[in-house]
């Protein structure tokens, strides 16, 4: 139970590329942490997202803390992206999308009547798993959003923090007005990771932001991740069950349950601090996955 | 010819020869390359025989000196030049931002699986198909007669404008269609309402095929005459509009008027103008081409 095998997993990011297992202690790092989450960002209760007639997501109960790195694993099909994406209501986007149960921000149901989504989303930024910077210079790119939301500020000083804070700024400080799509695709998304903080967002979602991505831009993009949970929250969808172990404080587990017509439905099935759910996960499917006798 | 590289003793021999490219294979081809060949052929010999015929009064005068019934030696087509011109600015006045907000509804607005969304799309594309003549008809009833505009350059520009717009409508939501949909995501998920997503990402990034298909629309509207016919533009005109509100000639009645008539420097004076058409439309498409790669190098 102290070995993952994970097939797709980045064959050269550290040691345990070359037999596809690792050793997990060497990549939890830190301290272990309690189960319950103290500070709490959001706040789930019987949350289910359905398209239409379809359950997407059954019934998740789960509180996640401030400044952590929350990582969704699961097979594909669990309903883990579903779940990610209607935390900033860009499942609204989708027809027929809606939520069941209480998701609330700070004790503030974010499906509430009166919630305006563009309000949300303004607190909560997403990085998706395609970089999609927009057809515009790098400079531009990062001014979108403090320029639609009408912030008041320095344009030019708040680019180059965010491009700092991106670990992007030293590569592009000279190409400003270059057009962000001559930038490499590890690029590219920490383009998109400094767009996404120049509104000052509290929480940033990342829905699979590696998977196109190679193991070297990768393990850029984890320093940033940790870089960034300092000042934000992080929730993290990923199929890769290293780098949840690399960068996440806690992990939630996900899978599909099939009902009698065959269609498959998300559930969570376990979640805790990463170190636990990789060491003494409590649930047999979680045991399955992560040591890769799943399916 | 085979390789003479050492190869093992017992190996079976490797035929990487094949048959050859089949019969099909190579008749397809040649079908292919004829279908094209039989539009540019035609299209090459028409051009050619209207540019000897007009040769001789491809001069100055062509756009010089107004159309004269009496001395065709010396008549020119610069009332349907000019006309020409305010009508398809008319045109384009009322077309495009008609057509391109339309289809913003449609594309990014509309809910596309509501009944209303859908049966508009169907008549839309209906529309496009409707006979331009039937569009003249149209125009002499509501724009002519009911609101009195008469045989004016706003009454054709009004008519045109119905005309192309859907073909303005259609083509632009293929526009935007293409825009991908991470792009309007991207916006949104930084706080950025629909407007500003529309207006500041979605639609600079539709423009290279907004502008292509805005132009073949206009193009169109510049070639025709039936519905023009209709609207009583076939009287003659010796002079330039001056306003909206103006009598008015275009191109193609123009060159219709003089193909009517029987005496053969006429009929040159027709083959020339032809000509000059031909070179406004080919200016048109070089304007469409060159704001496609201007907008497209941007990014």
């Amino acid at each position: 139970m102290s070995e993952i095998h994970d097939p797709d997993a980045p064959q050269s990011t550290s040691d345990m590329a070359m037999t596809g297992r690792m050793d997990v202690s060497a990549v939890l790092e830190g301290a272990e942490i309690p189960e319950v989450v103290s500070n709490i960002v959001f706040d789930l209760a019987n949350v289910r997202v359905f398209y239409g007639d379809f359950e997407a997501v059954r019934d998740v109960t789960m509180q996640i803390g401030r400044n952590e790195i929350t990582a969704f694993i699961g097979p594909s099909g669990c309903g883990k992206s579903t779940l990610l994406r209607s935390f900033n209501r860009m499942n609204d986007l989708i027809p027929g999308a809606r939520v069941e149960g209480l998701l609330a921000y700070h004790g503030f149901n974010i499906y509430a009547p009166d919630v305006d989504p563009i309000e949300v989303r303004r607190r909560i930024g997403m990085v998706f798993q395609k970089p999609n910077v927009f057809p515009k210079s790098i400079y531009e790119n990062v001014a979108y959003g403090p320029k639609v939301n009408g912030m008041k500020v320095n344009m030019d000083d708040l680019v180059e923090e965010c491009l700092t804070k991106a670990a992007l700024w030293d590569e592009v400080k000279d190409d400003l007005k270059k057009s962000a799509y001559a930038l490499s695709g590890g690029q590219q998304q920490r383009l998109v990771i400094a767009r996404c903080i120049a509104v000052k967002p509290e929480v940033i979602l990342m829905d699979e932001p590696c998977a196109s991505l190679d193991p070297i831009a990768t393990a850029k993009i984890e320093d940033l991740m940790k870089e960034l949970a300092k000042d934000y929250t992080i929730v993290i969808v990923t199929h890769n069950m290293q780098q949840a172990a690399r960068v996440s404080e806690r992990t939630a587990f996900f899978t599909a349950d099939v009902d009698a017509q065959g269609v498959r439905h998300g559930r969570l099935v376990e979640y805790g601090p990463t170190r636990r759910i990789f060491t003494a996960p409590h649930d047999p499917r979680t045991e399955d996955y992560i040591s890769g006798r799943f399916g | 010819m085979t390789a003479t590289l050492d190869i093992a003793p017992d190996s079976a021999p490797v035929d990487l020869q094949g048959k050859g490219q089949p019969l099909v294979d190579k008749t397809f081809r040649w079908i292919l390359f004829l279908c094209l060949a039989v539009g540019i052929i035609f299209l090459a010999v028409l051009l050619t025989y209207v540019t000897i015929k007009g040769w001789p009064r491809l001069t100055p005068t062509l756009w010089e000196n107004m159309p004269s019934l009496r001395r065709p030696e010396r008549a020119g087509a610069q009332s349907a030049i000019t006309g020409t011109l305010w009508v398809i600015g008319f045109t384009a006045l009322f077309a495009l931002p008609v057509g391109f907000l339309g289809a913003v509804y449609m594309e990014e607005y509309a809910n596309p699986a509501s009944r209303f969304t859908r049966f508009v799309e169907i008549n839309i594309q209906n529309l496009a198909a409707v006979p331009s003549i039937v569009y003249g008809i149209l125009g002499l009833a509501i724009f002519a007669r009911a609101l009195a505009l008469g045989q004016t350059v706003i009454t054709a520009g009004l008519t045109l404008a119905l005309l192309v717009l859907p073909v303005i409508i259609v083509s632009t939501r293929e526009a935007l269609r293409a825009v991908p949909q991470n792009i309007r995501h991207g916006s949104l998920a930084l706080g950025a309402t629909l407007w500003q997503t529309t207006w500041r990402q979605t639609m600079p990034a539709a423009v290279p095929g907004m502008a292509t298909g805005t132009i073949l629309a206009l193009s169109r509207a510049i070639g025709e005459a039936a519905p023009l016919l209709l609207l009583g533009a076939v009287t003659f005109i010796s002079f330039n509009p001056t306003g909206p509100f103006s009598a008015y000639t275009t191109l193609p009645i123009q060159i219709f008027n003089w193909t009517k008539e029987s005496r053969e420097e006429f009929q040159i004076l027709a083959s020339a103008t032809i000509v000059l058409l031909l070179v406004i439309l080919l200016a048109m498409n070089a304007v469409a081409i060159l704001i496609r790669n201007r907008t497209q190098k941007r990014w």
